[in-house]
């Protein structure tokens, strides 16, 4: 599609850790229990004083920060008795020493250890990041959100009396329960509209006037950091009649992080498929999948289809990869890289339709590539547009192993023959 | 007749860098009217353009062109000197939502946005912008819209389309081209192939396209091709249930994309349960749009759904 070379290399969501959003929101007044980061046990140990000492309470939490939801329930692969989210109250019999040591252990536990969630699948994600917060007692939990409307093209205000469950789950099984407030963009969430939610929440005095202000400053928010999604699950109203963020996830636009280098640098390249990543850095568009053969593909939405096309003749994807509109011969070559490493990789198929991207620069790219890189599986390759004839002649002549292919479909069909 | 652009069109492009000039040459070549551009660093001078024809393009011409494009600093300017009346953007992301605003400021009738990466609430206050004015925009993110043989905004090679009977909306680029390819290869040709681009805020949307085809005499059929994200085509085929009398075939891309990650296009990506191509498919056949089973099969599917 229009791509435009200057921002080639930004193409996905930046997702933040936990910590970093409640960062972000107290810098802005939003209110967020308070908390330290942790990166090794000694960290967390020395969290804990201070931390009770400035709230008071005994009680702290210790968190782990991966980018996946449902850690509360999580369990570590190698401490199965062991959650992803723990409430140490150790404290309000044994002081703050008895704290300290409940904490230094568990985060012995968690700390490099695999968590597995329902949302980080069977694989998990290894927990190299702690967060230490101050115990809340709670009076209410609800669910807040401001999210990317595309029926209307403006941002929404999601909110819900069932905070700490799935919001999924909500919207399936008592959607009256989901309140939503448009954000027209001339003006913000406006003072009714926040007072709306407030009522239809079924808060009153304190909390509501809290409720109001929190909801306010979240969607401005939303806007002045260019988020893709804010999602506070839960949303808690304290015991003295507070508005609190317990939890907070906050997902970026990339295509506005030059607006934005302090949020840009939160990136956590931990978090990130490696293989993704130098795709990424090669201005390249991949996303890798369980099947075996590897795909090659000009434009998202003909990748996409080339993908949902091997699995219809009865093959499975090894990969999502689109090389753009205007792709070199290098980036043709790093994409064989990536493709080739991937061990489950049987066979590859490369379908280009040239528009603007030309069959004979492709052409010159695969076969660069394989003198380049080499190639142990079988290649199948569909040209079509642009050039075609000069792109087949430049395979031809180049006495590759090539299968030539006359469609889509005819392509899927020879490297499935090809791989099985 | 045809939809949103004909011979008639007169055309600007705003933002003459590299790609802007590259894909100027190419619609010059077509035979698309382009009369002016807008790039403010360089407004007063003219860029001169020459090479051979494109003769799958506008016919009756020479076997070469040569053209000095006047280049200004506003819209407003532009449009005062040279009665254009759409406009084309190829001003980079963190510029282009103002180029936009900037083309429905001076009621041009419609712009169409190829920048791809415009920052969501660029787009959203845009949008908003255009609530209430006359001017149409399609995009951001898309490959443009072509009348084969009259005029062709954007950057989809010329040569593969024919002048027919099949109207055709995409939200991705190359499958537009595939299945432009497969109409051209049929027979069946296109009135209009129009772009609305992969973004998940844009300015036109299917059911917009699908009510200009039904309302145009020459188009016989629609082709229209989703993709995972959002509930764009399940709203297009509510609007085929109950407003189309017009055959339409249709293909969903994305059935194998995995929940959560978003597949190239900004837009597409299955969250929450939502915008799966399942439900999309399920939408569609419910209204008769004849589904293509892969992208290979699109104009067969349309072929099928003409009789």
């Amino acid at each position: 599609m229009g791509r435009h070379p200057r921002r080639v290399q930004e193409r996905k969501q930046l997702k933040i850790h936990e910590h970093q959003a409640k960062q972000l929101m107290a810098a802005r007044g939003i209110p967020v229990p308070l908390g330290r980061v942790a990166r090794s046990v000694d960290e967390a140990a020395a969290a804990v004083r201070p931390l009770i000492e400035e709230s008071g309470n005994p009680v702290v939490v210790l968190k782990s920060q991966i980018h996946a939801g449902g850690r509360g329930k999580g369990t570590f692969n190698e401490h199965p008795d062991v959650r992803g989210v723990n409430v140490i109250t150790d404290g309000i019999e044994g002081g703050p020493g008895a704290a300290e040591a409940a904490v230094r252990e568990l985060a012995q536990q968690m700390l490099g250890s695999t968590l597995v969630t329902i949302q980080t699948g069977e694989e998990g994600k290894v927990v190299n990041r702690l967060y230490v917060e101050q115990g809340i007692e709670i009076d209410r939990e609800l669910y807040l959100a401001v999210l990317l409307d595309r029926a209307t093209s403006r941002n929404i205000v999601m909110a819900s009396t069932e905070g700490g469950v799935e919001i999924e789950k909500v919207a399936e099984e008592t959607p009256e329960r989901i309140l939503r407030a448009e954000i027209d963009p001339a003006i913000g969430l406006a003072s009714f509209q926040a007072n709306e939610l407030a009522h239809g929440l079924e808060l009153e005095g304190d909390a509501a006037k809290h409720f109001a202000e929190f909801v306010k400053a979240l969607t401005q928010s939303a806007t002045d950091l260019d988020t893709d999604l804010i999602e506070i699950n839960p949303l808690v109203v304290t015991s003295d009649g507070l508005v609190m963020a317990l939890d907070g996830k906050m997902a970026f636009d990339d295509n506005a992080l030059y607006r934005h280098p302090d949020i840009a640098d939160m990136r956590d390249d931990t978090e990130e498929d490696s293989a993704e990543l130098a795709a990424k850095n090669a201005g390249l568009n991949y996303i890798k999948l369980d099947g075996t053969i590897g795909c090659l593909v000009n434009g998202a939405g003909l990748a996409m289809a080339t993908m949902d096309t091997i699995k219809h003749v009865g093959g499975e994807p090894a990969n999502f990869l689109d090389v753009g509109g205007g792709a070199t011969a290098d980036q043709v070559t790093t994409a064989f890289q990536i493709i080739t490493k991937d061990p489950n990789v049987k066979g590859i198929f490369v379908n280009i339709f040239g528009g603007i991207m030309r069959c004979d620069i492709i052409a010159t790219g695969i076969v660069e590539a394989v003198e380049r890189v080499g190639l142990e599986v079988p290649l199948v390759v569909r040209l079509e547009g642009t050039n075609v004839e000069l792109g087949r002649q430049i395979i031809d002549e180049s006495g590759l192993e090539v299968v030539n292919a006359d469609n889509l479909r005819d392509g899927a069909e020879k490297i499935l023959e090809l791989t099985t | 007749m045809s939809v949103l652009v004909d011979k008639n069109t007169k055309v600007l492009v705003q933002g003459l860098g590299k790609t802007g000039q590259f894909h100027t040459d190419k619609a010059i070549a077509y035979g698309t009217q382009m009369v002016g551009a807008v790039h403010p660093s360089r407004a007063g001078t003219e860029f001169h353009f020459e090479g051979e024809t494109d003769h799958s393009g506008v016919s009756g011409r020479g076997d070469n062109y040569a053209l000095d494009l006047p280049i200004f600093a506003t819209v407003k300017d532009a449009v005062a000197a040279t009665g254009a009346n759409a406009s084309v953007v190829y001003v980079p992301p963190p510029f282009a939502a103002d180029a936009v605003m900037e083309a429905a400021a001076a009621d041009l009738e419609l712009v169409v946005a190829i920048t791809e990466g415009i920052p969501v609430a660029d787009m959203i206050e845009a949008k908003r912008y255009l609530h209430g004015s006359a001017t149409r925009l399609v995009g951001p993110n898309c490959p443009g819209v072509i009348t084969p043989g009259e005029c062709k905004i954007g950057i989809m090679p010329g040569y593969i389309h024919q002048r027919g009977k099949i109207g055709v909306i995409s939200r991705s680029g190359t499958l537009t081209y595939e299945a432009v390819h497969q109409l051209t290869l049929l027979g069946l040709g296109q009135t209009t192939a129009v772009g609305i681009g992969g973004d998940p805020v844009n300015g036109t949307s299917f059911v917009d396209c699908l009510q200009m085809f039904q309302d145009d005499d020459e188009t016989e059929g629609v082709v229209m091709i989703g993709e995972i994200g959002g509930t764009a085509e399940e709203e297009a085929a509510e609007f085929v249930k109950s407003e189309m009398s017009k055959p339409v075939a249709g293909f969903i891309a994305g059935t194998t994309a995995p929940p959560g990650k978003r597949m190239g296009h900004a837009g597409a990506i299955v969250s929450g349960g939502k915008g799966t191509a399942a439900a999309k498919i399920k939408a569609m056949t419910a209204a008769d749009i004849v589904i293509a089973e892969t992208p290979s099969d699109m104009g067969e599917a349309m072929v099928s759904a003409l009789r």
